[in-house]
């Protein structure tokens, strides 16, 4: 016992298999009186109205034993890997390999996504799946300028969504505009609803800035429940006009686009339409970002990002680049708002909930922040696993936040992206960007 | 004004339970500095525990009420204790030192994780029960209007203040209390001497849980109803509570969670009942931009 210090460092404890299955036990054991009343005892309103109670011991038993197992695999597995930290940093080697990688991923995913409805033409649930991610990419690259560039931690970004698809709906069906009209007009109307949120929270940070975000969401969603004279209510509004393609209606009709162009009419146009309408959307959307991200504007938001105090100190007018964050990252929610209310031609608060919210800031979370093809892979991994589960819709949420929770242990700053500033200088610091702790912003 | 006394009433007896799940919110922000997005859920754990534990009581042959008021007490604290315990151990600990939004969103996936656990293990429904304790006084009556004082009421009130004096016992007295102080000071520092961080903050989220799990309780009797969703609104009042009188202050959190039991109830007697959810948040977002540090809060220095 010459160096005892370096012994008991250097060597893992022994983990024989009495620590594993005394470690499992506690598991158990917690699971046990975790789960004892609200798995083994289930609780209903019974036929006269009073709550009875039945219960399911066997399930209870089945939980725990479960937990016991999991729990000694994961020893296992612990104790055979050793405690090793997993590398946080990808080596430089790989991290070049994927960037060549990725040169060619993007045109290859390009091409693939404008081939989908050539492709899947006949398969019409793949093209409203596609339609359906399409959103969410769009959505997540949205939020991307928020809270991926800018480092606003935003919590209620379904409430621009709600906006979009509510100014679409009110404007179309009471003043019977086009779709292209209303279009532009959902997003500047989310876009001021964005400077609104914008402007009070200008001072806030982090966590406060997060729960007021949330405050505002769910404030825009009780207002459109209840506005019933305005919005319909609970009921929402139903009958909004589907699109056109540019004044050109594609219905069956004489007039429709499948008349005019002398080709048989099949309801599959219209969905093949609304594809390519949410694709060009949504790649409106990314290029604006990357051309943002090469202004002056898109600069102040990763500063902003790495360090408020510093921006401010620079000269940097913190306030013009938080709006305008908050102003165009709710303009594409608005255009995707108005998408949705078009594709559903049906819409009520229930789709606008905070879990909406969630949902697209874990697609952003899960593509790395600032990561433009991390989000839309983010958002296909996502709403594809959502429709996995599409048999067992009430453990869908559970496995969500399971998800949600697994994630942030294990890749807390997302699949693929990491994050890198635009600019940077040619000399590689002693101190590399993603190694500091990040700003408070 | 007797209308107007007798909302004064209902809304302490909100309040209360808005405070106790405040003081959650407030300890945990005070010592981890981050929002822990499951309270409001493991205050609705907390009521599901209370409800499921008073009909296998009730159903076994215990009828006294204050027998089995006791028991339900002891049995929701101690269980939601341990659920706070794991969320913590679960979602919270392996990201202490991680990016500043991980522990974040891994506490709204937490909350998820326990309103859909409690959808799927107990049923979509809103559950109800009888009321427990009945009866009541009439305080005074002036043209057929009487003010009346609930002995549910009495009971919440009384309940939270005598939890309020032990929380304020164990904060202010014991050496665990000594510990929670210094850990929300400096964490090194605290370690460097001899304060055991881990369960310190471990500790933190059990007194919460048990204190919001009395909240749930107080709910169930109050309203008579619990549902798994019912986490939610009640989590982002109690923050707001939390943030209204300055978060990491104790004596803050009552406050405020006295506050907006106050303004809630009184917005939906006087104006409409829909939008007092509306006025809640509404209060948090004005708070924060005129009030940054609440009601009794210290300003937040910020050092470069």
């Amino acid at each position: 016992m010459a160096h005892p210090s370096s012994d008991t460092h250097s060597a893992a404890p022994p983990h024989g298999f009495a620590f594993i299955l005394r470690r499992a036990l506690i598991s158990a054991a917690i699971a046990l009186v975790l789960f004892a009343l609200m798995i083994g005892v289930r609780t209903e309103a019974g036929p006269t109205g009073v709550l009875i109670y039945w219960t399911r011991f066997g399930d209870l038993a089945a939980l725990v034993g479960a937990v016991f197992v999991g729990s000694i695999i994961v020893e296992l597995i612990r104790t055979f890997l050793g405690p090793v930290e997993i590398a946080r940093r990808v080596p430089d080697g790989l991290r070049n390999g994927l960037s060549a990688l990725r040169r060619f991923a993007v045109p290859a995913l390009l091409v693939f996504a404008v081939l989908i409805p050539v492709i899947f033409y006949q398969q019409r649930y793949i093209l409203d799946l596609s339609i359906l991610v399409l959103t969410y990419v769009m959505l997540g690259w949205g939020l991307n300028i928020v809270v991926g560039l800018a480092g606003l931690l935003d919590l209620g970004y379904v409430a621009f969504y709600a906006v979009g698809a509510y100014s679409y709906a009110l404007l179309s069906t009471t003043f019977g505009l086009s779709f292209w009209i209303c279009l532009p007009l959902a997003g500047i109307l989310a876009a001021f609803w964005g400077m609104m949120l914008g402007f009070p929270v200008l001072r806030l940070k982090g966590d406060y800035l997060a729960i007021v975000t949330l405050a505002f969401g769910e404030i825009i969603r009780i207002v459109l429940l209840n506005w019933q004279s305005l919005t319909g209510g609970p009921n929402g509004i139903s009958g909004i006009p589907r699109p056109t393609a540019f004044g050109i209606p594609l219905t069956a009709g004489p007039d429709g686009l499948a008349a005019r162009l002398g080709i048989p009419f099949s309801p599959t146009h219209r969905i093949v339409f609304l594809f390519y309408l949410i694709l060009a959307l949504a790649l409106l959307t990314n290029w604006a970002t990357i051309r943002l991200r090469r202004l002056p504007i898109g600069r102040a938001w990763e500063a902003l990002r790495e360090d408020e105090v510093a921006c401010r100190a620079l000269g940097i007018n913190t306030v013009v680049t938080k709006l305008t964050a908050f102003a165009l990252g709710a303009m594409f929610g608005g255009f995707a708002g108005a998408f949705f209310a078009t594709r559903q031609g049906f819409i009520s608060p229930e789709s606008f909930s905070f879990q909406e919210s969630a949902l697209v800031l874990a697609i952003v979370v899960l593509g790395g922040m600032g990561s433009q093809l991390g989000v839309a892979l983010a958002a296909v991994a996502m709403i594809g696993g959502f429709e996995l589960f599409r048999g067992f819709d009430q453990y869908r949420m559970l496995v969500f936040g399971v998800a949600m929770v697994l994630l942030m242990i294990w890749r807390p700053r997302g699949l693929i992206g990491h994050r890198a500033p635009s600019v940077y200088l040619a000399r590689r610091d002693a101190i590399a960007a993603d190694l500091v702790k990040e700003g408070h912003g | 004004m007797d209308y107007f006394a007798q909302q004064l009433i209902n809304g302490i007896a909100l309040g209360s339970i808005y405070g106790l799940i405040a003081i959650g919110y407030t300890m945990v922000y005070g010592i981890v500095g981050m929002i822990n997005f499951a309270h409001g859920d493991i205050f609705m754990i907390g009521g599901f525990i209370a409800l499921i534990s008073f009909l296998v009581l009730v159903s076994i042959g215990v009828t006294a009420v204050p027998v089995v008021l006791l028991l339900v007490l002891i049995v929701a604290m101690a269980t939601t204790a341990l659920y706070g315990w794991t969320v913590e151990r679960i979602a919270y600990r392996p990201l202490r030192h991680s990016f500043r939004l991980a522990p974040m969103l891994s506490a709204i996936g937490m909350s998820f994780v326990l309103s859909n656990f409690s959808q799927v293990s107990q049923g979509a429904r809103i559950k109800s029960i009888a009321p427990i304790i009945t009866g009541g006084y009439t305080l005074f009556e002036t043209g057929g209007f009487a003010v009346r004082l609930s002995n549910i009421q009495i009971f919440i009130v009384l309940t939270t203040v005598a939890l309020l004096l032990a929380f304020s016992w164990l904060v202010g007295r014991t050496r665990l209390g000594r510990d929670m102080r210094a850990c929300e000071q400096d964490q090194t520092m605290a370690a460097l001497l001899g304060v055991d961080v881990d369960r310190t903050i471990s500790m933190t989220f059990v007194i919460g849980a048990a204190l919001a799990s009395v909240a749930g309780l107080m709910y169930l009797l109050y309203y008579g109803v619990v549902d798994f969703f019912m986490g939610f609104v009640a989590g982002i009042k109690a923050f707001t509570a939390a943030v209204l009188g300055g978060i990491g202050s104790l004596p803050g959190a009552m406050l405020g969670g006295l506050a907006i039991g106050l303004i809630e109830t009184f917005w939906a007697a006087y104006f409409s009942s829909e939008y007092k959810d509306v006025a809640a948040f509404s209060i948090l977002i004005v708070v924060l931009i005129f009030l940054p540090t609440g009601l009794l809060g210290r300003p937040e220095v910020e050092k470069v």
